[in-house]
């Protein structure tokens, strides 16, 4: 289960081809599971797929932030997607795969259950996602697609990432609350 | 085997010169740049001979001399102490604290060799 | 050609710092800041320039660097008073003696009467001690041996016990007379005690010897130069030896063959431009070798030793070099402090003329090398610093005349290397600290208890707890919570220490002390529960594991330790971090004493310690965020990650919330059904 910046390098290789046989500038995403249900990511930004290994746990962070690995001596932080959906901790296993992914300067890498397929899609295959309601927490969600019986769920890492440019955690000097005074 | 001489002086031009003219005179040669590194450097391995300045900061020559004198790993090891020929009481001084010799700066390398050799063959 | 003038241009190197040093020494004696150890810096470089400018044969500068150096000989043993007048001839002298470096490093020829005026003060201020010195003559063989006439000698030489203790060896002498001539030795056995009795390091034996030789007295009093104290010694010509005049006898060791060293071509600097990425690369893959290294390191450490013995010893070898490529590394990655140094002269212009104050700022040091990870991380305590100094120190020009200073103030801004760490100096001539304001506002703030009386220094350094101001009223420059307290703060997650003196009335210096590097640290593995920390060294007093009748509960403020009298607050690293399956009791486990915030010191309790490593360290932040408590992340032999503690402010976040730090980029509300 190893895929390669060479495999998504073939792969985009591949769907040049493609773009230049039907004229259309398809998009090619990395699909992967959480439980029954299918999504997709940009294959852009994929770096590397990872097996699943024990993780050094960061102190006090949100329960979808399983801890930090070495991926070649860089100390990369693993979410779990799982969580991150709202659907609980992911119970993982020897079989659990990381996709590690770039996003803006970070290197992130996603628990996810497995990954599945590499699929071309044209733009007008993307469909939009449909409101149900929900407040619009959903900008990380970028489309549905179908395709034959399934459905895959596009993620915009953008939008799961679209505020990393704040400074995270609560040192921004104008902070108001300081989490240190909150609790005690 | 080559015998080994630890070279302790705050002056890296005086380190230099020391090493290199007693490496090619075949000794092998550490350095220290004041007396608690050069206690540090002797701690972790065996020298056959300590050369040391007296002026340094941190640690000074005569305080590295005690020191090495009241320990047990090198008591017995020779050193001699660089000095200046103004230096007529650092002599005693350096004797006093237990220095086997002296070296008058400025040297010329086959002055330093030759002392060397006589506490150190 | 003297073989080591390729030395040359690292002598010159060397100058330029240690005239920077001293330099700086000069001024901060010169302005009343320096102190004994000032004085002694001063005369090191001086003496250290001299020793090299000998071997070199720089007569000129052997001459007048020996003049400075007697004189600040005779300051250092009080025989010449600091006065102004001495301080400004120093001051001079050092001026002159740049100079005389320069031209001897330019080869260039000085005026005859070059710096007369300062020459003729050191002189006179030497006569007056007696101790005007003969400036000492570069080095001229004086070993013109002449082989005259054979003669024998008669040589009776007694060791005593301290020439052994002084690790000098009869044998060697024996060796050293053997090559003057013919020589016949006897041995004294007399003294020799019994076995039983004797002291096995003392020295018994008394050694007669028949010398026959054709050098002179002298040379074989030379054999016994070191000794000579440490001995008795009798030489004596005795009857005619049977002069057989046809063996001639060396009598000089014969010289070593240094001859023909090769010879320094080109004195000029060579260096080339690197890319700053491809440095850090490089840092990085040496980093992660240390790593890969310890990894092995350990692993041998499980291997039968008998039966991989190359295997071992090619693995020790390896740490012995990835450590030194490593200190390699990081030497060309050193930059000049001057980058950052640079933009405080805009800092102090632009703030004195908001303030109304006059001031200028002066630097040394600029040329201090450090690691780029430190230089980043100077500029915001510097730029406070300076700005500290500025607003509460210097005082406005009126306030000066009156007080009969000079309507400029002087911020002098000092960088030094010494013992493996960087030094930064801020002194101003200002108006001082305030000590009995200082300790009033303390008291009044209960932070310093009723009754006691602290020292001048620790009043100094009450200054640093949070949120200290004495600004009457608080500026928008240095006041409101952006005290010195965050400078200390600043300062100690870098791995530093910053303290203050202060004389009131004329003015006040910061000192701070920052590792060279924050690429590596040296730390304190150690274990709470299945997790793995790092404690940097520098932040660790001790550690222990307590009774449990030291152990207190003060209600509402958690545990405390008795230790020797004080009551060191406990924070349990397990509570902080929430991790389970640690040790909950302190005295099954292990109590590490650290330095936290301001001047307390805080009992971190863990399961236990692992051992002491140096490590790489790695940012966090770069693809997370800032963890409260956590000042970075390092790779272990075993591969996996362990986070450093930032011990100041864990303490804070022990005492404070355990809820999670606000997490935007990534956030837990964000919750979306798919």
């Amino acid at each position: 289960m190893q895929l390669t910046k060479d495999a998504a390098a073939a792969a985009s290789a591949q769907d040049d081809l493609r773009r230049q046989m039907d004229g259309g500038d398809t998009q090619q995403f990395i699909t992967f599971r959480i439980g029954d249900e299918e999504y997709g990511i940009d294959i852009m930004v994929v770096r590397e797929i990872k097996g699943w290994a024990e993780t050094t746990m960061i102190p006090n962070a949100p329960s979808h932030v399983r801890g930090v690995i070495n991926l070649r001596g860089v100390v990369v932080p693993i979410f779990d997607l799982r969580a991150r959906f709202g659907m609980g901790l992911t119970e993982t296993t020897r079989m659990h795969v990381v996709i590690i992914v770039a996003t803006g300067k970070r290197i992130v890498g996603l628990l996810v259950d497995a990954v599945s397929d590499i699929i071309s899609v044209s733009p007008s295959a993307i469909r939009p996602v449909p409101e149900m309601g929900l407040p619009a927490n959903d900008h990380f969600l970028e489309g549905l697609v179908a395709l034959d019986d399934r459905m895959v769920t596009l993620v915009a890492l953008s939008g799961l990432f679209g505020q990393q440019a704040a400074p995270a955690g609560g040192h921004a000097p104008d902070g108001d609350g300081s989490d240190a005074q909150k609790a005690a | 085997m080559a015998k080994r001489i630890l070279t302790v002086d705050d002056s890296k031009t005086m380190r230099d010169m020391v090493s290199y003219t007693l490496r090619k005179a075949g000794f092998e040669v550490n350095e220290a740049e004041d007396g608690k590194k050069a206690l540090a450097v002797l701690a972790g391995g065996r020298f056959d001979l300590v050369i040391t300045d007296l002026n340094m900061p941190v640690m000074d020559g005569i305080t590295l001399i005690r020191n090495v004198r009241a320990g047990s790993q090198h008591r017995g090891v020779p050193i001699l102490i660089l000095t200046t020929e103004a230096d007529g009481v650092k002599k005693a001084e350096g004797k006093a604290a237990g220095a086997t010799g002296w070296l008058v700066k400025p040297f010329s390398p086959d002055k330093l060799v030759d002392v060397v050799q006589r506490v150190c063959p | 050609m003297n073989p080591l003038a390729q030395f040359r241009q690292t002598y010159f190197e060397e100058c330029a710092g240690l005239l920077e040093e001293m330099q700086a020494g000069l001024e901060a004696l010169a302005d009343g800041a320096g102190d004994d150890e000032t004085l002694h810096a001063v005369f090191r470089c001086v003496h250290s320039i001299k020793g090299g400018a000998g071997v070199f044969g720089f007569d000129a500068l052997v001459a007048f660097s020996h003049l400075f150096e007697s004189l600040l000989d005779q300051l250092r043993d009080h025989r010449v008073p600091p006065n102004r007048d001495v301080l400004q001839v120093l001051l001079h002298a050092g001026d002159a003696l740049a100079d005389i470096v320069a031209a001897a490093r330019d080869d260039a020829t000085l005026p005859e009467d070059f710096a007369a005026d300062v020459t003729q003060s050191l002189r006179a201020l030497l006569e007056g001690t007696s101790a005007a010195t003969p400036a000492p003559h570069t080095p001229h063989p004086t070993e013109a041996s002449q082989p005259g006439e054979r003669h024998r000698y008669r040589i009776v030489f007694t060791p005593r016990t301290e020439l052994l203790e002084r690790a000098n060896e009869p044998l060697l002498l024996i060796r050293q007379l053997q090559r003057l001539g013919d020589l016949a030795v006897a041995a004294d056995t007399s003294r020799l005690p019994r076995l039983d009795v004797m002291e096995p390091e003392a020295a018994y034996l008394k050694w007669i010897f028949t010398l026959d030789t054709g050098a002179a007295e002298g040379s074989i009093r030379d054999v016994f130069e070191f000794v000579e104290d440490d001995c008795d010694l009798t030489i004596e010509r005795v009857a005619p030896a049977s002069t057989d005049a046809a063996v001639a006898v060396e009598a000089a060791p014969p010289p070593k063959g240094t001859g023909e060293a090769p010879i320094a071509h080109t004195v000029l600097a060579q260096s080339i431009r690197v890319d700053v990425e491809k440095l850090d690369r490089l840092v990085n893959l040496v980093g992660e070798m240390v790593i890969t290294q310890a990894m092995l390191t350990e692993e041998s450490q499980t291997l039968p030793t008998d039966r991989y013995p190359s295997l071992i010893k090619g693995i020790e070898a390896l740490a012995q070099n990835a450590r030194e490529l490593q200190d390699s590394v990081m030497a060309i990655r050193a930059q000049p402090v001057k980058s950052v140094f640079a933009r405080m002269p805009r800092v102090v212009r632009d703030l004195a003329a908001s303030l109304g104050k006059e001031a200028r700022i002066v630097m040394t040091g600029e040329t201090t090398e450090i690691d780029k990870t430190v230089i980043e991380q100077l500029n915001d305590p510097l730029t406070h610093m300076i700005r500290n100094a500025l607003d509460h120190g210097i005082e406005p020009p009126e306030e000066r005349v009156k007080a009969g200073k000079l309507r400029v103030g002087t911020i002098h801004l000092a960088a030094a290397q010494r013992s493996g760490r960087i030094i930064i100096e801020v002194s101003d001539d200002g108006r001082g600290i305030d000590r009995d304001k200082v300790l009033a506002k303390a008291r009044e703030r209960g932070l310093v208890a009723p009754g006691t009386q602290p020292g001048d220094d620790e009043i100094d350094n009450l200054i640093f707890l949070p949120a200290f101001s004495t600004a009457e009223t608080i500026s928008n420059i240095s006041g409101r919570g952006v005290g010195m307290d965050v400078v200390k703060r600043n300062v100690q997650s870098l791995g530093g220490r910053i303290d203050v003196t202060s004389k009131f009335g004329s003015g006040s210096r910061f000192v701070m002390s920052l590792p060279l590097t924050l690429a590596v640290l040296d730390g304190m593995v150690v274990s709470v529960g299945r997790q793995t920390y790092i404690v940097p060294l520098t932040a660790i007093i001790e550690s222990l594991r307590p009774k449990a009748a030291d152990i207190h509960r003060v209600v509402g403020r958690g545990d405390v330790l008795a230790l020797r009298g004080e009551y060191v607050p406990l924070t349990y690293l397990h509570r902080c971090f929430a991790i389970d399956q640690a040790i909950t009791d302190p005295c099954r486990g292990i109590v590490t004493i650290v330095q936290s915030e301001g001047a307390g010191r805080v009992g971190l309790v863990i399961d236990q310690l692992l051992g002491q490593q140096q490590v790489v360290v790695k940012s966090l932040e770069a693809n997370y965020e800032r963890v409260e408590g956590i000042s970075g992340a390092t790779i272990l032999g075993n591969g996996r990650v362990a986070l450093i503690l930032d011990v100041a402010r864990l303490n804070e976040s022990a005492n404070g919330s355990r809820s999670a730090p606000a997490n935007e980029w990534f956030d837990a509300d964000a919750l979306v059904t798919a």
